[in-house]
């Protein structure tokens, strides 16, 4: 509280970029955790933003009509406020820098948030992924792998999960002497077993060979890896990185491993690029999106010039790699990085999507997280800026990860369980802090701060709400669901994620979605049948009875899932065609209507046309799902809600 | 020269035949007037491919003499052609599949590619497949076409008061391109149309496109006016766009050139509407591409579409030097610019560009998709296109006598209806509840407007048309796609009528290429295809769970078994 400089401000304006004339007036609220801003309309309406949300808050000269604010989530939502006063700006400006960078992990909002859970169901939450139960899910050969305790109490690799799958084979004298070969003692472990080949993916991170090391212990490791495949006669090594950067690893002592020393193995690169990178081209992206009023040749060159979907492609080339060497050629693969936790992860995690069906399930996506992810030490604190620090280490790893899974959606959309708003939510979790699951960096770190027993786990909220994100097209028998995804990595098949990254574009609403119109059909007509069924009971029951029954009228009709049929709205919003396509080509004068037809509006030329009262509402069609849950203080609320 | 003089060899043994999604293919290659058959010899009654010679854009052959080497085919060593030789021939469709056929023998190869080459750039449109296509289940009698201009006026009520249909035009003088009917405003006489008509290029005077169901605000379409240099005028032209005002105060003209162009265009004899002259009607410039820049615009993005090898930088780079897209926001935006001056500002439009017969059809077709429910129909669709296409007049021979593929130097090929269907296809990926037809529809006019059994895309305009005895000598597509035989594959599962203009958002973010059309032969294209199968399989499957009677088209209609819950409910509270 003690960071809140000004609690309220009255009069602000939050406004509508692509749509000026939607610009609401209303007041805004600090609180510790949210700011919110309530309209001064008859309908209250309320908007939320999570301060652990907010990447960047950045207030612009103050101009005749205020000052104006401009508040950057880390979910690509944009807020522009314009605060009457700019004594009151600086004030607002000043807290919420401060309060979006939390110092330490104490004040994270997660350590907050309370859903009035009593203590035995939140310990119960913790337990709904078990990893133990994915493990023997995968089916592995009692006889060729086995639990080590060797990282007992983080021993070994305090960036590891405590119990790690390794070749019955490899000796503890193997298993510590390759983990201190590799660089911070992330040595080879299982990370999935393809039970259809017996190949499996394991994960590590870069060896320490430099120029000529060795170590006959990480060489048995990977032999070891090799026999637990029974049939297979070399392995895969895949190095995730450019070639030129691995070999610059060389000179610090780092690097790759030699195919002179280990027998049978082929090494092959992958290039992902770097974290820094990554973010460098992330930014660029998120420009392309937050661009006003972009020519066709702005927005393509502009796609061409952030690098993104090259940067996608890489991930999910490597994923493919990955999973055709262990589905076709039925050979294991050991993938590494520099460090393990990041192209590592995403590349064993693209994999498992496109080998395994289950991963493509909304709890196996939730299972994939936790393994390849939390589990195996990516660390999100760094990476999604969860605590004031070094903005260097900020990058979007897990971005790139869901975006990949969603561009294999759009390749295969009946294969999986889930919607694009699953991914999407995922995403601003990830970020926002509220709940405990991604805090920290590893799982010795979560222990040591106790998160299960002082924070909420995230995955039973989100599978209570899974009917929200259901994907209609998902069908367990459909031939796109079975087996391996093999899908086409051309150039063409990349797109533009406009749902994550076009979200100014897509407040508009002017979309309507027929996946909601299938759910809907869904819904109403599974609640058809059990109105019908109930009915009939009831009849029975009555008939039975044949006395006058208690006049308890089912009044579930009324509850029914009604497809907003829109009158006198308009679909979409209209644009100001009038604006949009202004051309540099030939003088304004001509492009403008020359004489206003309204005098009073002075203002905003391109507002000329739009002056009509009809006041153009939505039909947004993603209100079907929102009715699905009617408790208004649903906890995914608290973070941006637009109710 | 008889159609069948071009065909040298018409029938060749042991062709391999490579198509996208299925394995080579051995069978028998035969050349028709029309049609190239290729059948497994297995089967020898179902055709494996029936081709349309129509169809090939372009072909490309290799021949590989290959004297010397020893044959293993016991059918080479009868003689009957030279040992050993073969040739290929790529064949380049207009909708953009493409084939390979491996021919035996250096000479039948050849030929076979030299009557294809003939045959599929017949200039001759009596000789065109439609005029012999005689399908048993189809007669030539009855009307040809879905309506006329005057069914299309009794239809519409609001028309008539103040608007009129005008036989001025019935013997083609008038305006050579424009159908004989058209819809004028009533108080302009015939005279002062005929007077109209000389001010404007190729005697397109301004005709009635649209009436809003709203307001009454229509759209007008005409060509360039013939100012010239010295700044001509034309009362009766003036006065007729006076009469289309009716007395409100403001219209406007959307001129799809730049201003500068369109001062250009005094030199030689064009021009536009001067302010000084037509006081009450604003000009908006919107400048679109048009002609041999748009074919070439097609041409790149096709070639673009078809190197699979590109890398993503190369690939953004290519989609956005073809421009392709550019034009499609562009005709989506000066649509939506056009149906904002209806609707929301409640003004009439005047489009036009120079000849009026391309840009200009396009952005008042897609206006009146954006406003007017009817069009969104699939008959509606079909009327739209029937009266804003091919009634009005867009030269369809001309434009549609080359695809992407055609090495041929370029004359009057420009894919204005193609960039019609993409724009289409947009609005129905946006608005995916919105429009009652489906991408298959989109899909199979993309085909047939190039290459077609049926007579509707024939020709350059209905005097041609008539000249020609197209409508008593070949079928309509149109009707064809109408019949209930086609069943649901034209629908759209999710259709639910509104009665609201659908705006398109022009963000290019918003915008996609048309992956259906453009990358349609692609396994990319095919999960695409799976998908919506099992969209319309849920669709049907919950209407028959929800007891719904099979004719249902509209989803809206799950109100309607409410009833007799109700009923029950009722029942259940007078117990």
């Amino acid at each position: 509280m003690e960071h809140i400089r000004t609690p309220k401000v009255e009069n602000a304006r939050m406004i509508n970029n692509l749509t000026p004339r939607k610009s609401m007036v209303g007041t805004l609220y600090l609180s510790s955790t949210h700011t919110i801003f309530v309209e001064n309309t008859e309908a209250r309406k309320e908007t939320w933003v999570l301060h652990s949300l907010m990447s960047n808050v950045e207030r612009l000269p103050t101009n005749p009509s205020g000052s104006p604010l401009i508040i950057r989530c880390k979910n690509f939502h944009v807020y522009r406020l314009l605060i009457p006063e700019e004594k009151d700006c600086i004030d607002v400006h000043a807290s919420l820098t401060r309060l979006s960078r939390p110092e330490r992990y104490g004040e994270l909002f997660c350590f907050f948030y309370n859903p009035n859970l009593d203590k035995e169901l939140r310990e119960k939450a913790w337990g709904f992924i078990d990893l133990k139960a994915e493990f023997s899910r995968m089916g592995i050969p009692r006889n060729l792998w086995h639990v080590t305790e060797a990282n007992h109490e983080y021993r070994l690799c305090d960036t590891y999960p405590s119990e790690l799958f390794v070749p019955k084979s490899a000796s503890p004298a193997v298993i510590v002497g390759s983990a201190k070969f590799r660089s911070r003692g992330r040595l080879p472990v299982l990370s999935y077993f393809h039970r259809d080949t017996s190949a499996s993916i394991c994960r590590s991170s870069q060896p320490l060979s430099g120029f000529s090391a060795r170590s006959s212990d990480d060489e048995q490791m990977l032999m070891a890896i090799m026999k637990s495949n029974p049939v297979s006669e070399f392995m895969y090594v895949v190095d995730t990185r450019p070639k030129l950067n691995a070999m610059a690893n060389r000179a610090a002592g780092k690097g790759y491993e030699n195919e002179d020393h280990y027998t049978n193995i082929k090494l092959q690169f992958t290039g992902i690029e770097n974290i820094h990178v990554m973010r460098n081209s992330q930014q660029k992206l998120i420009d392309v999106g937050g661009l006003a009023a972009p020519s066709m040749s702005d927005f393509l060159w502009g796609l061409e010039n952030s690098g993104w979907l090259k940067h996608i492609k890489a991930v999910l080339d490597a994923g493919v790699f990955i999973a055709k060497a262990l589905s076709e050629d039925g050979v294991s693969v050991l993938v590494h990085c520099s460090d393990g936790w990041d192209r590592t992860a995403q590349a064993c995690s693209v994999a498992s999507v496109l080998l395994d069906p289950y991963y493509r399930t909304i709890k196996g996506l939730m299972v994939l997280i936790e393994k390849d992810w939390v589990s195996f030490g990516h660390k999100f604190s760094h990476r999604y800026g969860h605590l004031d620090g070094d903005p260097k280490e900020i990058s979007p790893v897990m971005d790139q990860f869901l975006e990949c899974v969603w561009q294999l959606k759009q390749q295969f959309p009946c294969a999986f369980e889930f919607n694009e708003r699953f991914l999407i939510q995922l995403h601003t979790h990830i970020y926002s802090c509220q709940y405990g699951n991604f805090i920290g960096n590893c799982q010795k770190e979560r222990r040591d701060l106790k998160l299960q027993e002082r924070t909420h786990s995230f995955w039973p909220h989100l599978w209570e709400k899974r009917a929200e994100y259901t994907n209609p097209l998902y069908r367990t028998d459909h031939s796109q669901t079975q087996g391996v995804l093999k899908p086409l990595t051309t150039a063409y098949c990349f797109k533009f994620w406009k749902g994550m990254y076009g979200r100014e574009e897509k407040s508009m609403g002017s979309n309507q979605s027929p996946a909601d119109c299938l759910n809907a059909v869904r819904e109403e007509s599974q609640q058809l049948e059990e109105e019908l069924s109930t009915h009939q009971e009831r009849l029975a029951q009555l008939k039975e009875k044949k006395a006058p029954g208690e006049r308890k009228k089912p009044n579930k009709l009324s509850e029914r899932v009604h497809r907003p049929v829109p009158n006198d709205v308009e679909l979409g919003s209209p644009l100001d065609y009038f604006a949009t396509t202004r051309s540099e080509r030939h003088p304004p004068s001509f492009t403008l209507p020359l004489e206003p037809a309204a005098p009073s509006r002075s203002g905003d030329p391109d507002d000329l046309l739009t002056c009509s009262d009809l006041e153009s509402g939505v039909a947004d069609l993603s209100s079907h799902s929102s009715s699905a849950g009617d408790d208004a203080k649903d906890s995914d609320d608290l973070i941006n809600t637009d109710a | 020269m008889e159609l069948s003089e071009h065909i040298k060899t018409a029938n060749v043994e042991d062709v391999i035949l490579k198509q996208p999604f299925h394995p080579p293919l051995k069978g028998t290659l035969c050349i028709t007037s029309h049609h190239l058959l290729f059948s497994d010899r297995k089967e020898e009654s179902s055709w494996q491919l029936l081709l349309l010679i129509r169809n090939i854009d372009a072909i490309e052959k290799s021949v590989e003499n290959l004297f010397g080497y020893p044959s293993y085919t016991t059918k080479a060593s009868q003689g009957k052609r030279p040992v050993g030789s073969s040739g290929t021939i790529t064949i380049k469709c207009k909708d953009l599949l493409i084939l390979q056929l491996e021919i035996p023998g250096m000479e039948e190869c050849l030929n076979i590619a030299s009557s294809i080459e003939a045959l599929s750039t017949l200039e001759s449109v009596k000789e065109m497949y439609p005029f012999f296509y005689r399908p048993s289940h189809l007669s030539l009698q009855g009307p040809w076409g879905l309506s006329s201009t005057e069914q299309y006026y009794k239809q519409t009520e609001r028309l008539w008061d103040s608007w009129r249909v005008s036989k001025v035009n019935s013997d083609y003088s008038v305006c050579p391109s424009y159908p004989c009917a058209v819809i004028v405003p009533r108080e302009v006489d015939d005279d002062m149309v005929v007077r109209a008509a000389r001010f404007r290029q190729g005697g397109r005077f301004p005709v009635l496109s649209y009436c809003h169901h709203r307001n009454r605000m229509v759209i007008m379409r005409s060509s360039q006016p013939l100012t010239g240099a010295n700044r001509k005028r034309c009362k009766e032209d003036e006065l007729l766009l006076q009469a289309v005002l009716d007395g409100s105060e403001l219209g406007y003209i959307v001129d799809l050139r730049s201003a500068q162009q369109a001062q250009q265009a005094r030199m030689t004899g064009g021009g536009f509407e001067s302010k000084t002259c037509y006081s009450h009607w604003k000009r908006l410039h919107r400048y679109h591409e048009r002609g041999k820049m748009l074919q070439e615009s097609l041409i790149k993005l096709v070639e673009a579409c078809g190197d699979h090898s590109h890398s993503v930088d190369r690939w953004l780079s290519k989609l956005e030097n073809s421009k392709w897209l550019s034009h499609v926001h562009s005709a989506l935006s000066t649509a939506g610019l056009v149906a904002e001056c209806l609707e929301r500002d409640g003004h009439s439009v005047l489009v036009h560009g120079s000849e009026g017969t391309d840009s200009t059809l396009l952005v008042t077709s897609l206006a009146q998709l954006i406003l007017d429910p009817a069009s969104r129909t699939l008959s509606g669709f079909l009327c739209l296109l029937e009266r804003e296409w091919i009634q009005a007049g867009h030269p369809f021979q001309q434009r549609c006598a080359h695809s992407a593929y055609s090495h041929a130097r370029l004359k009057q090929e420009c894919p204005s209806f193609l960039l019609l269907l993409d724009c289409t296809w947009q609005l129905w990926r946006q608005f995916p509840l919105a429009l009652e037809f489906s991408e298959a529809l989109l899909l199979r006019l993309a085909q047939e407007v190039y290459a077609s059994e049926y007579g509707t895309f024939l020709c350059n305009s209905e005097q041609e048309r008539c000249a020609l005895g197209v409508k008593q000598n070949t079928h309509c597509l149109f009707q064809s796609l109408l019949r209930s035989g086609n069943g649901e594959q034209y629908l759209n599962p999710l259709y639910e009528r509104t009665e609201l203009a659908i705006w398109p958002s022009v963000h290019p973010q918003s915008l996609q290429l048309w992956t259906g059309l453009f990358l349609r032969w692609t396994e990319y294209a095919q999960n695409i295809v799976e998908a919506r199968e099992e969209l319309w399989s849920i669709v049907k499957e919950h209407r028959e769970s929800a007891g719904l009677e099979r004719n249902y088209y509209t989803l809206s209609t799950h109100c309607e078994p409410l009833t007799p819950f109700e009923n029950l409910m009722d029942e259940l509270t007078i117990l």
